[in-house]
């Protein structure tokens, strides 16, 4: 089939100045009665990417809204000892082939980082936007081992997960999951508990919550008292998301607001959550960052544990067991304590180039945004 | 030990400091610290070298040997040289299909005759399997010089230039690098840019050409060269509605994608809406488009920004290593 000669965009409209005008305008109006700035929390590095490449982020100062940009992007709070398991693997044996996500692979350790370290030869890494890619090789190459290093919120957890379902099928001994899968619900929880917060609402992650609905943000506002709306991606997405969570502050009644309708239905998606509940059982789970959480993790079931790259290869991921000494403070950055600025490393020893924690390696982390925002201060 | 890694050639700020640090020192001499995309030679000839190892050699809208003329041809044309004689190494592994090689060498020959130079010198070696890519294309230019860039006499008010709509060649390599199943229809912008000569003497005080790094690693390395901002409106940069669509489904940035056909200009003010209409009235300059000028009241010397389609303002980095796709 051939491709139609022109390709209607059917966002183009919401990424005009007078649409992001009128909402800012209605936001301002809310924020106007209101002590600002009120500081919102985007837990999702999508919203942090878009809010980057739209430019909003000064244009939300403006009108009384400071953006804190939260957990939300895996590669940033799997810490470095994954990393480590699996360039000892690729330098150490020459038959693996390990296929990861494209940000997976600057993540910077003592050992180096994915892409700068040199595999042994007959072990090779490969970048792949689609985990079935991971399991076409392995049925390509059965000499080789195949190993997926996903990381992964519940947006991506789903589709890792299927690729041992069809690993089974297949009857593939030469497939496994390094699995670095966590949870959103559970860190928003730790996070608001953990004390020292400064955030008034938060604005939900719209592909998280395509798959777990809106449900499990109903503490967040019925416990904490703390507004709340699950956003889409487009400027105007994010937008009507922090504007019905100033309405809601105003009002002083939070709710979960579903501003995705278009994509997150209120239960959520039951199949891709009935994949998780079949493979995978949660567990502890060590963020980056924010330390150990109860459940706020997802490892492969016993049944399954064929499949599971740390049995394979018998891999040792312990908490501290190669932690980073550095003066990195990624972790308060994470809950929004401080600012990237605020880090004696931002910018001098920390750069995008050079980046010494988590949250300078990702496109989405705080600090890559931040330091790429810097130089526009001036202008606001 | 430290090794060579890929992204020290991935044409990201890890690459220059590379080069910076451990290649120029060692052979300084002021031509080579000029680092222009070819050097200027005293008898008033321009030479370039570049090396070509593509991956996949066949793409959509080109190949390698199409590339291994118009990558050395474009970089004498934006230097200021009519592209005259080129020589042509090739580095050819084991095994490799001599229908393919005949194929390259076919192309090489189409594009070089349509940007009339002649190849005049060559070399051919072949490797063990293994040792090699399937082949490595290496070739050299020199022309004669027209005209110059003149960074140092571009003032705020300055307009920006693109030849064309951009990202394209970067994007059509990403697909079928990848082998995604998905049909975009997107082709490389692969063309030489022999018809941006006449322009040296339009008065356009500087070119580049659009290469690895796409249109915001240009940007940005013009407004450290120049130590001024410069100010770029997104929503006047050409983009064809397929690659739009697609790096929408990608979640890549088009900002960062290459080109092989596109150059950036900088022209004065008074003479940008004349020279716009002349590039346009080429047929590889008909989408070309004012997108932006250079500063005094918005940023800081040396900034390069994008005011975006909302409204809002971004700060534009080169490139700092390869193009990665995003995690979700």
């Amino acid at each position: 089939m051939s491709p139609p000669a022109t390709i209607h965009l059917p966002f183009s409209n919401w990424r005009t100045k007078e649409t992001a005008d009128r909402l800012l305008k209605a936001i301002e109006a809310e924020t106007r009665n209101l002590p600002t700035p009120l500081k919102l929390m985007e837990v999702c590095g999508t919203h942090t990417m878009t809010l980057h490449r739209s430019g909003l982020k000064p244009r939300l100062r403006q009108v009384g809204i400071d953006m804190i940009s939260g957990p939300g992007c895996p590669v940033c709070i799997t810490p470095d000892y994954y990393h480590e398991a699996i360039i000892d693997l690729l330098v150490g044996r020459g038959d693996i082939l390990v296929c990861t996500f494209g940000d997976m692979t600057r993540v910077p350790t003592r050992k180096g980082s994915l892409q700068t370290v040199v595999p042994a030869p007959g072990s090779r890494l490969k970048i792949v936007y689609s985990p079935e890619e991971a399991v076409a090789e392995a049925h390509n190459q059965p000499e080789k081992q195949v190993i997926f290093f996903g990381a992964g919120f519940e947006t991506t957890i789903p589709g890792i997960t299927f690729t041992v379902k069809k690993a089974a099928e297949e009857k593939l001994k030469n497939y496994c999951l390094l699995t670095a899968f966590w949870l959103i619900p559970p860190a928003l929880k730790a996070i608001i508990e953990g004390g020292e917060l400064a955030i008034n609402g938060f604005i939900y992650p719209g592909h998280v919550s395509a798959i777990i609905g809106e449900k499990p943000y109903a503490l967040v506002a019925e416990t904490y008292h703390l507004p709340g709306a699950i956003a889409g991606f487009e400027p105007a997405d994010i937008l009507l998301g922090i504007l019905s969570v100033v309405k809601q502050i105003r009002s002083g009644q939070p709710l979960v607001a579903n501003e995705y309708r278009r994509v997150v239905k209120p239960e959520g998606n039951v199949e891709a959550q009935a994949i998780m509940e079949r493979y995978l059982i949660k567990t502890a789970a060590d963020w980056r960052g924010l330390g150990p959480i109860p459940d706020s993790g997802l490892k492969l079931r016993p049944e399954y544990s064929s499949f599971d790259a740390v049995r394979r290869f018998s891999l040792k991921l312990g908490s501290g067991s190669s932690a980073r000494k550095t003066a990195c403070r990624c972790g308060e950055v994470l809950k929004g304590l401080i600012a990237p600025t605020d880090c004696p490393l931002f910018g001098r020893q920390c750069r995008p180039d050079s980046p010494q924690g988590p949250c300078m390696v990702s496109y989405e982390g705080a600090c890559l945004i931040e330091y790429k925002f810097s130089g526009v201060k001036s202008y606001d | 030990m430290t090794k060579i890694s890929l992204e020290m050639g991935s044409g990201g700020r890890l690459m220059r400091d590379f080069i910076a640090s451990r290649i120029v020192p060692r052979f300084k001499n002021p031509i080579l610290g000029e680092l222009h995309d070819a050097a200027h030679l005293p008898w008033g000839i321009a030479l370039t070298t570049d090396s070509y190892t593509v991956d996949p050699l066949f793409f959509p809208g080109g190949n390698i040997g199409t590339l291994c003329i118009n990558g050395t041809v474009n970089d004498l044309v934006v230097s200021g040289a009519r592209p005259a004689y080129l020589s042509l190494a090739l580095i050819i592994e084991e095994g490799f299909e001599l229908e393919e090689l005949e194929k390259i060498l076919e192309s090489i020959k189409k594009t070089a005759r349509a940007t009339s130079v002649e190849i005049v010198t060559g070399d051919t070696k072949v490797v063990p399997q293994g040792q090699g890519g399937e082949i490595y294309i290496n070739t050299a230019g020199v022309g004669r010089l027209l005209g110059r860039p003149q960074p140092a006499k571009i003032r705020p008010g300055d307009k920006i230039l693109v030849t064309g709509q951009v990202g394209e060649h970067g994007l059509a390599i990403l697909l079928s690098r990848n082998k995604f199943p998905l049909k975009a229809g997107v082709k490389s912008d692969c063309a030489p840019l022999l018809f941006l000569l006449p322009f040296w003497r339009e008065g356009v005080l500087w070119m580049r050409d659009i290469t690895r790094g796409g249109l915001a690693t240009v940007l940005a390395e013009l407004a450290q060269t120049i130590s001024l901002p410069l100010l770029v409106e997104e929503a006047k940069i050409p983009y064809s509605t397929r690659l739009q669509g697609t790096v929408e489904i990608l979640g890549i940035d088009p900002l960062y994608l290459a080109c092989e056909g596109r150059a950036l200009l900088v022209v004065p003010a008074r003479k940008a809406d004349e020279i716009l209409k002349k590039l346009r009235s080429h047929p590889e300059g008909k989408k070309a488009a004012i997108i932006g000028e250079v500063e005094d009241k918005i940023g800081r010397p040396g900034e390069a920004l994008l005011e975006t389609l909302t409204g809002g303002l971004r700060l534009l980095e080169p490139l700092t290593s390869e193009l990665l796709p995003r995690i979700c």
